[in-house]
């Protein structure tokens, strides 16, 4: 099984989200990057159908520089080499997913793994339209995984309001994966010494042939509405209770 | 045509969610040319009557036997073929799971740009749609502008207030070219969870327990306050990694984003990634033993107390007020 895992560095998920001058993208100065949450579950599930299948797994990811230290992270988790498309460009959903598309296209696979979406722009869209692209099946919020190399198809479970989906699907394919479908490793020190001599080979979107216009433009970035500051009830609790279900009642019109 | 609308939309068994309807009055609001809902499954031509009602002047119903069982590439293309057929210059998806799996394949099939999960949608002079998303999990809102020719769009539920109108949907037959639809992707089961409460997603009232609740048995606690307020019950996140309660209640920023009337945060200490997942919520209703917690900043009204005796007076006041409704 030869996997390809499409990892993005994303701000650490404790960060605070300041805004730009510019009024329309957040103050990167400051921030802890880190891989995306979803993707670490994306990565583990390779390496673990690795283990059962052989095969190898290779990390690709489009971002600028610093994008190099999430591959080597990867690397140190196990992955077998990475991918770097580097550029400075602020992407969209569908040119990230073109890059990636093309990327892949180019290596050869039999099953792409991403994360359900990045917790920065929260689209959850690269995964299905790199399968668009690629013309191939996808199953996204993915719980659980199981593959049949004989029949070259896929089971798995899918994470819907209130309830599972089982979906089967033909590979080569597109699986997007959703948090409980595996415990992410932590790198080990002889891993980590390792993964310094793995291949990290840098590709350009000139190369790839993407465009870099945009089809979706954020052209404001505002801090949310923030709320008047809270009444807050103290003393007796059953007293402090009824005064709260008032509240809701009277002021709130809420119950 | 110019300034149409295709709404795509999910019913089971002749149910539609209200999603559903807040997409439909949503787009009515916008005041467009036409606005078409496309609906899959045996049952789609029985939700005419309430499609109408809430805002569609057409219904394409793909009852055809395929459309039964979902499949994201057979779906997918057979909204190319209607768009193709009908040209409009919107589509809307609901931001469910069965919406943010479909939208996106949609959107790379007719090589238009998506704005996933918005929370609201306006027209400009020109005639093109603006939307805002939450980002950063809603630490940041986002104002974004789709350039393609065809805009797409999903909808977060529980955002729209929905209006009904008194049109009744005409049914209109789209052909559709089944020999070109292959399902390779297909949906073989699906496995509801015994839940007695409302889905997270689409709740009005949520009440969520963290690690002050101390202990998976002290839930029945919540359990009881949610069925007072016909509320569904959430978590923290580490809550759900104890395995107190199922994943499907981890909320916040890598658990679900949720956008209820009340959210009532009881042993929370509100945590950045926890408030990510809540800011939507329309009040914030604090239980925590501790005044600094960091939960009190984001609320709306807070109670300063231990949580076990504060959280079974509420719900004796809550049948109180219910009892004198
Ligand atoms: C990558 C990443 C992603 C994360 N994503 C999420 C996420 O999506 N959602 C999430 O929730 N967390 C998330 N977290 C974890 C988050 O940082 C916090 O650790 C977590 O939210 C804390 O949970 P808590 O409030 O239940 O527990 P604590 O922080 O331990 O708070 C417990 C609270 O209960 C109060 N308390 C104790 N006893 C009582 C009592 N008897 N009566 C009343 N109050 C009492 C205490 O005062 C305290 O405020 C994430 C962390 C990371 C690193
Ligand atoms: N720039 C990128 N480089 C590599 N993978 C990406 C990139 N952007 C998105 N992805 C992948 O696509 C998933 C969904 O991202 P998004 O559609 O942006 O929410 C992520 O979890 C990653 O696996």
């Amino acid at each position: 099984m030869k996997i390809l895992v499409m990892v993005k560095q994303v701000p650490d998920t404790a960060t605070r989200i300041r805004m730009a001058p510019d009024g329309a993208s957040i103050a990167t100065d400051g921030i802890k990057w880190v891989i995306n949450p979803y993707d670490e579950f994306a990565i583990e599930e390779a390496l673990q159908i690795r283990e059962r299948f052989q095969g190898e797994v290779v990390v690709i990811s489009v971002g600028p520089q610093r994008v190099e230290e999430a591959i080597r992270q990867t690397l140190a988790m196990g992955a077998d080499r990475g991918i770097h498309v580097k550029t400075d460009a602020g992407l969209d959903s569908y040119q990230a997913a073109a890059a990636l598309a093309a990327v892949a296209r180019l290596e050869t696979f039999d099953l792409i793994l991403t994360g359900k979406q990045a917790v920065d722009d929260d689209a959850a869209q690269v995964g299905p339209l790199i399968s668009v692209f690629l013309e191939i099946p996808q199953v996204t919020v993915v719980l659980k995984l199981s593959i049949n190399p004989d029949t070259q198809r896929l089971v798995a479970e899918r994470e819907l309001e209130g309830a599972i989906e089982v979906v089967e699907l033909p590979y080569p394919a597109v699986v997007t994966a959703q948090r409980g479908l595996n415990e992410p490793r932590y790198p080990t020190l002889p891993n980590i010494m390792k993964a310094k001599k793995k291949e990290v080979r840098v590709e350009s979107l000139e190369a790839l042939g993407i465009d870099t216009v945009p089809k979706v433009r954020v052209t404001a970035l505002s801090e949310p509405p923030t709320r008047p500051s809270a009444k807050i009830l103290t003393g007796d609790p059953i007293e402090a209770a009824q005064q709260l279900v008032n509240l809701l009642h009277d002021e709130a019109k809420v119950l | 045509m110019a300034d149409d609308i295709l709404v795509i939309l999910q019913q089971e068994a002749g149910k539609v969610r209200r999603v559903a309807l807040e997409m439909l009055s949503l787009a009515q609001q916008l005041r467009p040319g036409q606005v078409t809902a496309v609906t899959f499954g045996p049952d789609a031509e029985s939700t005419k009557d309430v499609l109408g009602r809430y805002g569609a002047d057409r219904m394409i119903a793909l009852n055809q036997d395929v459309f039964a069982h979902y499949s994201s590439d057979g779906f997918a293309e057979a909204v190319r073929q209607i768009q193709n057929a009908v040209a409009a210059t919107a589509l809307m998806f609901p931001a469910t799971a069965w919406g943010k799996d479909l939208a996106p394949r949609v959107a790379g099939l007719l090589q238009a740009g998506l704005a996933s999960d918005c929370t609201e949608i306006r027209s400009e002079s020109n005639g093109r749609l603006v939307a805002t998303r939450p980002v950063y999990a809603g630490k940041a809102f986002a104002t974004v502008q789709i350039d393609s020719p065809v805009q797409i769009f999903s909808i977060r539920p529980n955002i729209q207030s929905v209006k009904e109108t008194n049109r009744s949907a005409e049914p209109f037959d789209c052909p559709i070219d089944l020999q070109a639809l292959s399902f390779q992707s297909k949906v073989v089961e699906v496995r509801t969870q015994a839940t007695e409460t409302v889905e997270l997603t689409e709740a009005e009232i949520i009440v969520s327990g963290g690690r002050g609740m101390k202990g998976p048995e002290n839930f029945q606690l919540l359990d009881n306050l949610a069925q007072a307020l016909g509320a569904a019950v959430g978590s923290s996140r580490p809550v759900a990694d104890e395995g107190w309660v199922p994943h499907s209640y981890h909320i916040g920023q890598t658990g679900k984003v949720v956008s209820p009337n009340v959210y009532f945060a009881i042993g929370i200490s509100g945590a950045i990634q926890h408030l990510a997942g809540i800011s939507g919520s329309k009040y914030i209703v604090a239980i925590n033993s501790d005044p600094e917690a960091p939960i009190f900043k984001a609320a709306n009204y807070g109670i300063v107390g231990n949580l076990f005796d504060v959280v079974p007076a509420v719900t004796e006041a809550v049948h109180r007020l219910k009892a004198e409704q």
